[in-house]
């Protein structure tokens, strides 16, 4: 039995220590916005926070976690409406959008780290995060759209 | 590639003119939709009471929408929505005529049914197909409204205008929601009524050609977006598959799960018993939950007995295109032009060349997965497919049911790119049911599924280019050998040469071009080795990725052969006599339109040169021009290819979604771009060898050069999009890397071994 907190909900999970958090999410907490690409945490589609970091859950041991407060894409603003999801309407970046959960959680850890974040600064952090479809001008304008409206008006911590 | 209608009508996409129109009620709402050509509805059947019974089975294919009593538009879409926002593009065709709200615009991805005819979405082909028809179902809905919103209001028709899902007339009003519920819209439009519909002039448009948000794009930045992948149903078990070393003929010999049975959750493990034979020698792996089913399927130990293909591998398949392209009697020729040996005979000059292309995988970010439920008999498929069409036959063969009781539900495909076109991932899932009595979710690792990819099968070509004394080009043959995909999984999409030689188009649109060289012959031969040894699939383009790479660095070369600068030789080719006439301006223009953004014949830095390509995919009857130029800098110690810009200029006729189709574009230049330096795998021993991102190595974030696409402001009928920006890049990049250090690559993908080699074969300079 394991005890872990997500998107601030307590929930008992009964299952193998070894188990991946992202199956966890995914089949036992039913949060399904967290995506399963590569399953090697080389893709960044199951991308979600543990304590406010970026980790890849596909290769996230559930035991690793219980602890931790955990945020999915569902948790990242309570009305859907953070900055970076804005902005990814704004510049309509998604095409099948599979990976973008995985992009908006590792673009909002991105905005923590640099607020107002070089080119080389998105390169750095956001080639961990494969697009299929390749809409990575997009994902790029939209993190610098959503780190200027962040400027202009702080998210609540 | 083909698509729902391969009918490949050269001029213009299949006119509506014979079918009639019916507006009917239906639910709380009024249905507007097509009937069939072959079904004619008495009048006096319309009364809008019985009008739904009756009409339904008349109602035409995926033409097709409501509005409600709120006034709700809701689309009916029988396409797949693979990121290309097909749903809203369609929909915006209908609003545009029927003068919609877009607020209150819904889509409805709907379930496989005989109603919809054939369901397939591929080759860029659905705007070009029903743009034309939408319009004119908006146009009628919105003519009935108008005319009930003028009843209503008391004024003249010819007083009233509909703007956004309102009626206006002498300074009064009335919503389309309110005409629903108070008004009597049933109608019914005759063909030549139908027809006789005044289309908007383009400007008169106000959604289409203007930003509109694609309406499927909200819930994918929150979670809420659901995949195949996504699909629960209660009570369902969940499976990974065992694949076996061979795609086709291996047999399972022995199952040992001893090591599996500590697993928590584990349910067991066994045979598939396929009588489709779609997918021999699968074992699936049971557990309660998926991760449970992953870890037991690493322990549970398959003996099989592979198939034949076990000891092929991508350089067998590659000789054995070699050996058939010797063979004059194979193939089928789909240009084949008299004079052509005379040509060469008494040509001064000619070049000849080959070309080859590695295997390619589809790397879909949402590896394959289906759930499938069996409920009073009826099988019901939740997975993202692109071609129910294809599979259901295939289903049913499998289950040994009639089609009539299979159902594909329609769910978003994640990162799709045409994997999805084969739809063989069902078919364990739903044997799997079968066999266990309970829903089966199966979902593959990465790994699993690029082994049961239908991976761009590795193609073989030969050029050859005939000059006369003068330097005219007088002759031109192209021949290729490569695995065939509809041969593989759809023969209705083959096509027949003039002899009756039976091809797939797929595997050699592009080949067939538009410069005038004489006397050409384009001859396309079926690699059984690649047929029998695995999938060859449909991937993005398909065939255009590798002829167009042939054919475009061979008009390079052929350029350099005749002294010529490569854009000034490819503009005298560009003739638009005979076949050519109507399309090789078009090509020309954006060529000289790219060459001039790019700064054509501008002097570059050491080692830096540009390259030049054009296209004119996807197919010769939807052609969209597209030129490219790349600019690139090529490290002659280490001899990678560092991109910097990518121009492009492109000619998809009317743009309906300006933005929309500049995102399409985006992501297709830098899928060119990645299929020419970054991916690429080989067949190894009958498996892929590159199965997962360890070392299947796509394009990322950092590796994205400076991008400038620009559409050509057309007045055209639409043509596709999804498609041709995709395979201009890499005989572009193969062009540029000439030009920055005359080292001539052949084949793709282009890895810095090859250029090392040419280098060295061509001498620093």
């Amino acid at each position: 039995m394991f005890q872990i907190t997500v998107n601030g909900q307590a929930h008992t999970v009964d299952t193998d220590p070894q188990t991946p958090l992202l199956w966890v999410l995914r089949d036992i907490v039913k949060l399904t916005g967290t995506k399963f690409g590569c399953g090697i945490g080389l893709c960044g589609a199951c991308t979600v926070h543990v304590d406010g970091r970026a980790v890849r859950s596909c290769i996230t041991p559930i035991v690793s976690v219980e602890a931790s407060a955990i945020t999915t894409i569902e948790g990242l603003s309570p009305d859907g409406k953070h900055p970076l999801q804005q902005a990814w309407i704004a510049t309509q970046a998604p095409q099948c959008g599979y990976c973008q959960s995985g992009q908006i959680m590792q673009a909002a850890t991105l905005l923590r780290d640099y607020p107002q974040p070089t080119d080389a600064n998105i390169d750095a952090v956001m080639s961990g995060n494969l697009c299929r479809c390749m809409a990575y001008v997009r994902i790029r304008k939209a993190i610098k759209l959503a780190a200027a409206s962040m400027q202009e008006a702080p998210p609540h911590a | 590639m083909p698509d729902t209608m391969h009918d490949s009508s050269p001029a213009a996409p299949a006119s509506p003119g014979r079918r009639g129109f019916l507006i009917a009620a239906a639910g709380s709402g009024f249905t507007l939709a097509f009937l069939r050509a072959d079904h004619s509805l008495a009048e006096s059947k319309l009364a809008p009471a019985v009008a739904k019974q009756e009409a339904e089975p008349a109602f035409d294919p995926g033409i097709w929408f409501e509005i409600d009593r709120d006034g709700i538009v809701t689309v009916n879409i029988a396409k797949a929505e693979v990121g290309q926002h097909i749903g809203t593009a369609l929909a915006r065709i209908v609003a545009e005529e029927l003068e919609a709200d877009w607020d209150k615009v819904r889509l409805h991805y709907v379930a496989s049914d005989a109603k919809w005819g054939q369901m397939v979405t591929a080759g860029s082909r659905s705007v070009w197909q029903d743009f034309e028809p939408l319009s004119r179902a908006g146009a009628a809905g919105r003519i009935a409204l108008v005319e009930e919103g003028a009843r209503l209001l008391r004024v003249p028709v010819a007083a009233c205008t509909a703007k956004k899902g309102v009626v206006h007339g002498h300074g009064r009003s009335v919503s389309y929601g309110e005409i629903v519920r108070r008004g009597k819209l049933a109608r019914h439009y005759t063909p030549v009524q139908l027809q006789a519909i005044l289309l908007k002039t383009p400007q008169q448009r106000s959604l289409i050609g203007q930003g509109v948000q694609a309406l499927d794009i909200p819930s994918k930045t929150d979670g809420s977006a659901i995949y195949g992948i996504d699909a629960q149903v209660e009570g369902m078990v969940y499976a990974r598959p065992k694949i076996p070393p061979t795609r086709h003929g291996a047999k399972v010999v022995s199952i040992d799960d001893t090591a599996a049975r500590k697993i928590k959750g584990y349910i067991g493990a066994a045979a598939l018993n396929d009588p489709s034979n779609t997918v021999p020698g699968w074992v699936m792996v049971y557990a309660d939950t998926y991760a449970a089913a992953s870890r037991a399927a690493q322990l549970v130990q398959v003996k099989w007995r592979a198939g034949a293909a076990a000891h092929v591998s991508e350089q067998d398949i590659l000789a054995y295109a070699a050996r058939q392209l010797h063979d004059a009697s194979l193939g089928a020729r789909l240009v084949d032009d008299d004079g052509l040996e005379q040509a060469f005979k008494g040509a001064a000059l000619t070049l000849e060349r080959h070309y080859t292309t590695s295997t390619v995988l589809h790397f879909e970010l949402e590896p394959v997965n289906a759930l499938v439920q069996q409920i009073d008999g009826i099988w019901h498929v939740h997975a993202g497919n692109q071609a129910p069409s294809l599979i259901l036959p295939v289903l049913a063969q499998a289950l040994k049911v009639p089609e009539s009781q299979v159902i594909l539900h329609a769910y978003l495909l994640g990162g799709n790119m045409g994997r999805r076109l084969n739809g063989d991932y069902c078919v364990p899932a739903a044997l799997a049911a079968q066999a266990l009595g309970r829903p089966v979710k199966m979902i593959c690792t990465r790994a699993d599924d690029s082994q049961v990819d239908s991976p761009r099968s590795p193609s073989l070509q030969h050029l050859r280019l005939a000059f006369d004394g003068a330097g005219k080009v007088t002759a031109m043959q192209h021949e290729a050998s490569a695995g065939w995909p509809a041969q593989v999984m759809f023969p209705a999409w083959l096509a027949k040469d003039k002899q009756g030689h039976p091809y797939d188009p797929s595997a050699i649109a592009g080949a067939d071009h538009w410069y005038t060289v004489g006397a050409q012959r384009v001859r396309t031969i079926s690699n059984d080795l690649a047929n029998s040894s695995f999938r060859p699939g449909w991937l993005r383009a398909t065939g255009p990725g590798w002829t167009s790479w042939a054919v475009e660095s061979f008009m390079d070369e052929a350029a350099q052969a005749a002294k010529a600068d490569p854009l000034d030789f490819r503009l005298s080719l560009l003739q638009g006599t005979g076949r050519n006439a109507g399309g090789a301006e078009r090509l020309a223009h954006v060529l000289r339109r790219a060459a001039e953004k790019a700064g054509w014949g501008a002097a570059m830095p050491a080692d830096t040169g540009l390259g030049i390509a054009a296209t004119s995919g996807q197919e010769r009857d939807m052609p969209t021009w597209t030129a490219c130029v790349a600019r690139l800098r090529v490290d002659r110690k280490t001899c990678m290819v560092q991109v910097e810009k990518l121009t492009l200029v492109i000619d998809a006729g009317l743009i309906i979604d300006p933005d929309g189709a500049l995102a399409q574009a985006e992501g297709g230049v830098l899928l060119g771009l990645s299929m020419a330096l970054h991916e690429g795998t080989a067949f190894f021993n009958g498996a892929v060898k590159d199965g997962n991102l360890n070392s299947y190595l796509p394009l990322r974030m950092a590796d994205v050069p400076e991008l400038d696409i620009e559409f050509v402001s057309s007045s055209y009928p639409p043509t596709g999009l999804g498609e041709p920006p995709v395979t201009v890049v890499a005989p572009a990049i193969g062009n540029a890397i000439f030009a920055a250090v005359a080292a001539r690559v052949r084949h793709l993908p282009i890895r810095p071994e090859a250029v090392l080699k040419a280098l060295d074969r061509h001498g620093a300079v």
